[in-house]
């Protein structure tokens, strides 16, 4: 078999790329060697709950004076179980499907997983990049990406101004996105009962009463400010501040809270219900430091937000150069997380039923960590082979006071394991 | 007089204006601490290096924050914090 070679490849592609977009190839492409391609396949798995596939790739044209389009597309499909948030019991649970047609259940002991999703995702985002003068540059972009039952639109814009010789550059974005979710069996009401099928005659009728509009939004509105600067030759660093506003429909319409009795057995299961804002910030610290060869790249974030929510994210890798062509880069990143306000784990039957309330593991007190380690290899003509293997554990902890009967049985807190294996072409 | 001392004369209905005042003055002083960092146009053999790039690989960075973001609460730092996904 002959193969392509690398200049076929890349008219191919750049052909491909703008019939997607509906863009004329002839009039984009330029002069051989103008654009240029990355592309990764990702492998997420979950032990026993979600899987990902997603393909990716990007194309970036050089216009020349720093001018640049990049161009991405990603595809991601999803299949698995996912956590609803009701406590395990020492008997087997139904649940009304989200579409209220038909039921799952998880069986005694264990942690209830909806298994009903299966979505494919398509994303797409272009950015364009030109400098204003000597010391000021800009960029605009547009995101879309669309799944079964969410879509989500976004523009953003960025200035950034040079000081110093380039050594300082200030860096200032903001970013404008419209989400929109439809659920199969539109939005339920937040906080009300789940309806189970057991042949009652009116079950339908029940259902729907617990269901609103077909769908809900929300907008999200991003700022970042950030500056970096060159230290010496050989070490650079960045420090950042961003803030994110949300409003709109916050709740996942898929999550629920189980109410227990006084022996810690399921009464019913509410719906969840989180505020209709939420306001994030961060702050991030990045440098990058070159030795003889190897490079290191350590970062910290921290992140606060008005549910309550602070966590703690570090960050490590260290580009190991085996000889001109060949890398290791073994990676390590470790999360803490502190619970949201309205965050409980169940409810017990007789308390007052909050405003807000979500069972959702994501919200919880978490520690998360990922090992890791990625491979690269240059190949001719500026083409790079990686290869990136990682492990994530994610645990959460207990913070309800009263843990109810046959719950100090039951694995209330199971960690979440995933492998995450990516290759990745540069071309 | 420090900055501290200044701001204190402000009365309550102008403490946006102070702070607004007090990050100008942090931008200024960092921006001026910083000139004295840096290297001269020829000393950026290394920087320049795609592996030197703050964000070198976006895709894996683009892939990492869309996991993160489906898996933890925080998200957002070196970029937007976004959102574009259902995420179960």
């Amino acid at each position: 078999m002959q193969l392509m070679k690398p200049k076929k490849i890349r008219h191919a592609l750049t052909a491909a790329t703008c019939g997607l977009l509906g863009v004329n190839s002839s009039d984009s492409l330029g002069e051989e060697g103008d654009w240029s391609f990355d592309s990764a396949v990702l492998y997420y798995s979950e032990v026993d709950r979600v899987t990902a596939v997603e393909p990716v790739i990007s194309a970036t044209r050089d216009f020349g004076e720093e001018r640049a389009l990049n161009l991405k597309f990603v595809f991601d499909t999803l299949s698995g179980a996912s956590a609803n948030g009701a406590t395990p019991s020492d008997q087997p649970q139904t649940f009304t499907r989200p579409s209220g047609k038909g039921a799952y259940t998880a069986a005694a002991e264990e942690t209830p997983l909806d298994d009903t999703f299966r979505d494919n995702r398509f994303a797409l985002s272009s950015q364009w990049e030109q400098p204003i003068n000597r010391d000021y540059k800009t960029g605009f972009g547009i995101n879309f990406s669309t799944e079964y039952d969410y879509s989500s639109l976004s523009a953003n814009a960025n200035l950034s101004r040079d000081f110093n010789k380039r050594n300082t550059t200030l860096n200032t974005g903001l970013s404008l996105a419209y989400d929109t979710v439809n659920p199969e069996g539109n939005i339920p009401f937040g906080l009300s009962s789940m309806v189970i099928d057991n042949g009652q005659a009116n079950y339908r009728s029940e259902f729907n009463a617990t269901r609103g509009d077909s769908e809900e939004n929300k907008d999200i509105l991003d700022l970042i400010i950030g500056l970096t600067q060159v230290i010496d030759r050989k070490t650079i660093m960045q420090v950042s501040y961003s803030f994110s506003d949300v409003s709109g429909y916050l709740t996942d319409p898929f999550k629920i809270v189980s109410v227990v009795g006084d022996d810690g057995r399921p009464l019913e299961y509410r719906y969840e219900q989180r505020p209709d804002g939420r306001q994030k910030q961060s702050l991030y610290w990045q440098v990058k430091h070159q030795f003889e060869t190897d490079i290191l790249d350590l970062s910290y974030r921290y992140f606060w937000d008005d549910w309550g929510i602070t966590s703690h994210t570090i960050d490590l890798r260290y580009r190991w150069i085996l000889d001109g062509r060949h890398y290791l880069e073994p990676h390590i990143r470790y999360y803490d997380q502190s619970e949201a306000d309205f965050y409980r784990r169940f409810l017990i039957q007789g308390e007052s039923l909050p405003d807000h309330v979500s069972a959702d593991y994501r919200l919880g007190n978490m520690q998360a960590l990922t090992v890791g380690i990625r491979y690269g290899m240059a190949l001719r003509n500026e083409q790079e082979l990686s290869l990136r293997l990682e492990y994530y554990l994610q645990s959460n902890d207990n913070t309800e006071s009263v843990v109810p009967g046959i719950l100090n049985d039951v694995e209330l807190y199971p960690d979440v394991e995933a492998i995450i294996v990516q290759l990745g072409f540069k071309f | 007089m420090s900055v501290s001392c200044i701001a204190a004369k402000y009365k309550d209905d102008e403490s946006m204006s102070v702070k607004l005042f007090l990050v100008t003055v942090a931008v200024v002083l960092s921006l001026a601490g910083c000139a004295n960092l840096g290297v001269e146009p020829w000393q950026r053999s290394v920087l320049a290096k795609p592996e030197m790039q703050l964000i070198s690989d976006p895709l894996s960075a683009g892939l990492d924050d869309h996991i993160y973001f489906s898996k933890e609460a925080s998200s957002g730092g070196r970029g937007f914090a976004g959102g574009g996904c259902g995420c179960n």
